[in-house]
């Protein structure tokens, strides 16, 4: 058996591919596990331009970005299996046995820490109840990019998308652009849930109706989908009988959200945070599993790839330099209260010397909103945001070195909102 | 007065545009570019087009392309008829122009990916 590596990565996309560069940086002994035959993860199909802005300062597309990552993950040369799957992890007393499966046969790797950069899955047409018939027709919006953008392949003549994410808005505007007719997107939430230039330049820009508080309700079509009906729902979300419409499309695609992928992170036994779906980890994104790390749309869903990177790069970092002596149990958890959907990390390392990089979303659309966090009830960083809108995750850099934080402290974190304003 | 949706940055501010006798009044920008945006939304608009072209490649059906610039809103689908006629024969690489001056509106239809090149 080989030496074990100090790190191992597990996914090539943009998350991984960062947390792999700066473990090789920091001097680390690195493997990355991609299951994919090429490295880039899904920005591979994400042809469409915007990525980067935060990182470059240039509106980049998806290939262009992560293409900056594997040209230089090749360059400094890091062990990397493709095509492979990752099927056990044992936890070892000096760290961790992966058993890995690809076309040369069954194998085993050890290794010191491992960084889950697993990324996330669609929602799928079963997680959002539908009911008719099954016929050929029905795509998540990444399914149906992955047809036009590597497949070549157009999926559709006429179809209708349900809800408003951005690879939905995306697809919408791609879909057009390639001859399709989009007959309208429904969203059952009164707002819409992608980013606002989304609308913007994937819709507006194409007369494409968005339909807000409807939803699909059924679909027609023995071998090929013929037809959806859609209808208003109430404030509870319960379609509202009479608004029902009959809409023929020869496809249905759907947008209705983003999980983390988290298999692995579960038979490590991880905990897992309702809020992001995602594991629990502290300002090293170091997971309660000791060794385990976790980073990029694994670790809560980003609406911008320069984060899922920044991430990585932190997760990347922290796992080359773990010593195992050093373990969770100094962690101060942050308490969110209700206004904030999810704030990540979810612990504070006590002896961190650094800033720690937090990301969170606002559980509503907020309006003059004040961010604070107070240590022990004194407030110890406050920012103010014109518009905090649940789509749009923040990202602050907190120092919490200067006050004094103790194993006991209570940090806890919410958005205060002007008052009277809503 | 005009209500515009800014698409520069993830911010996406709502930008309150007019054309008045002292030059254009630009608000709800949270910096320049948005400024900037307003008033070519309101004079010229213009857009990003990004799409694929086919390849004579089997296990690389299509390929990723853009225009180096933004062309004006209006012609987006001159320029992807353009760049559907578009067939690649060679195994370019991410930048490769594949069409100069699309349509003499100053842009070139560019290659946005390497993976032709990776695959020999």
């Amino acid at each position: 058996m080989e030496r074990p590596y100090d790190v191992t990565v597990i996914g090539g996309g943009p998350g991984g591919l960062a947390a792999a560069l700066k473990a090789d940086e920091a001097g680390a002994h690195v493997l990355l596990i991609e299951r994919e035959a090429r490295l880039g993860g899904i920005l591979k199909q994400c042809i469409h331009d915007g990525f980067g802005l935060i990182r470059y300062g240039e509106r980049l597309s998806g290939p262009e970005y992560v293409e900056r990552f594997t040209d230089s993950f090749r360059q400094r040369t890091i062990a990397c299996l493709l095509q492979t799957f990752v099927t056990a992890i044992d936890q070892r007393k000096d760290g961790f046995l992966l058993t890995v499966v690809n076309a040369h046969g069954v194998m085993e790797y050890r290794t010191k820490t491992i960084v889950l950069a697993t990324g996330c899955r669609e929602r799928t047409a079963r997680q959002v109840a539908i009911h008719g018939t099954r016929p050929a027709g029905i795509f998540t919006a990444g399914t149906a990019q992955h047809l036009v953008n590597l497949s070549g392949q157009m999926p559709t003549k006429r179809c209708v998308i349900l809800g408003s994410g951005d690879i939905g808005l995306i697809m919408a505007r791609r879909l057009t652009l390639e001859g399709a007719e989009v007959a309208g997107v429904y969203e059952v939430k009164p707002e819409p849930s992608g980013l606002r230039r989304n609308i913007a330049q994937c819709l507006e820009d194409y007369d494409i109706p968005l339909h807000l508080s409807q939803t699909v309700t059924r679909v027609f079509g023995d071998s090929r989908l013929e037809a959806v009906e859609v209808a208003r729902v109430d404030s509870s979300m319960r379609p509202v009988p009479g608004t029902e419409k009959i809409i023929g499309c020869d496809a249905l695609i759907l947008s209705v959200g983003l999980i983390p992928e988290n298999e692995i992170a579960e038979t490590l036994k991880v905990p897992m945070d309702r809020g992001t779906k995602g594991p629990v980890c502290n300002s090293d994104f170091m997971t309660c599993v000791p060794g385990v790390f976790s980073c990029g749309n694994a670790l809560h869903v980003s609406d911008l790839v320069d984060y899922v990177s920044e991430s990585g790069e932190l997760a990347g970092a922290a796992a080359a330099c773990y010593r195992p002596e050093a373990d969770c149990k100094e962690d101060v958890p942050l308490l969110p209260d209700g206004s904030l959907q999810y704030i990540v990390p979810q612990k504070i390392n006590v002896h961190d010397g650094k800033e720690t990089v937090l990301y969170f979303r606002s559980r509503e659309t907020v309006t003059d909103g004040t961010f604070v966090i107070e240590v022990d009830g004194k407030e110890l960083f406050v920012k103010h945001y014109r518009n905090l809108r649940p789509p749009e995750m923040e990202r602050i850099k907190v120092d919490f070195s200067g006050s004094g934080l103790r194993e006991d402290a209570r940090i806890t974190v919410r958005i205060r909102q002007k008052e009277g304003a809503r | 007065m005009k209500e515009l949706t800014c698409i520069v940055c993830p911010n996406g501010c709502t930008l309150y545009a007019e054309e008045t006798e002292a030059g254009f009044q630009v608000a709800g920008n949270l910096c320049r570019r948005g400024e900037e945006f307003a008033i070519t939304e309101l004079t010229n608009p213009v857009r990003t087009v990004c799409s694929t072209v086919a390849t004579a490649f089997p296990r690389v059906p299509v390929i990723p392309v853009r225009v180096s610039r933004e062309i004006p809103k209006e012609r987006i689908f001159d320029v992807m008829e353009e760049i559907n006629k578009i067939v690649v024969s060679e195994r370019v690489e991410k930048g490769a122009v594949l069409m100069e001056d699309v349509l003499g509106l100053g842009a070139d239809i560019i290659v946005t990916s390497s993976i032709l090149s990776e695959q020999e």
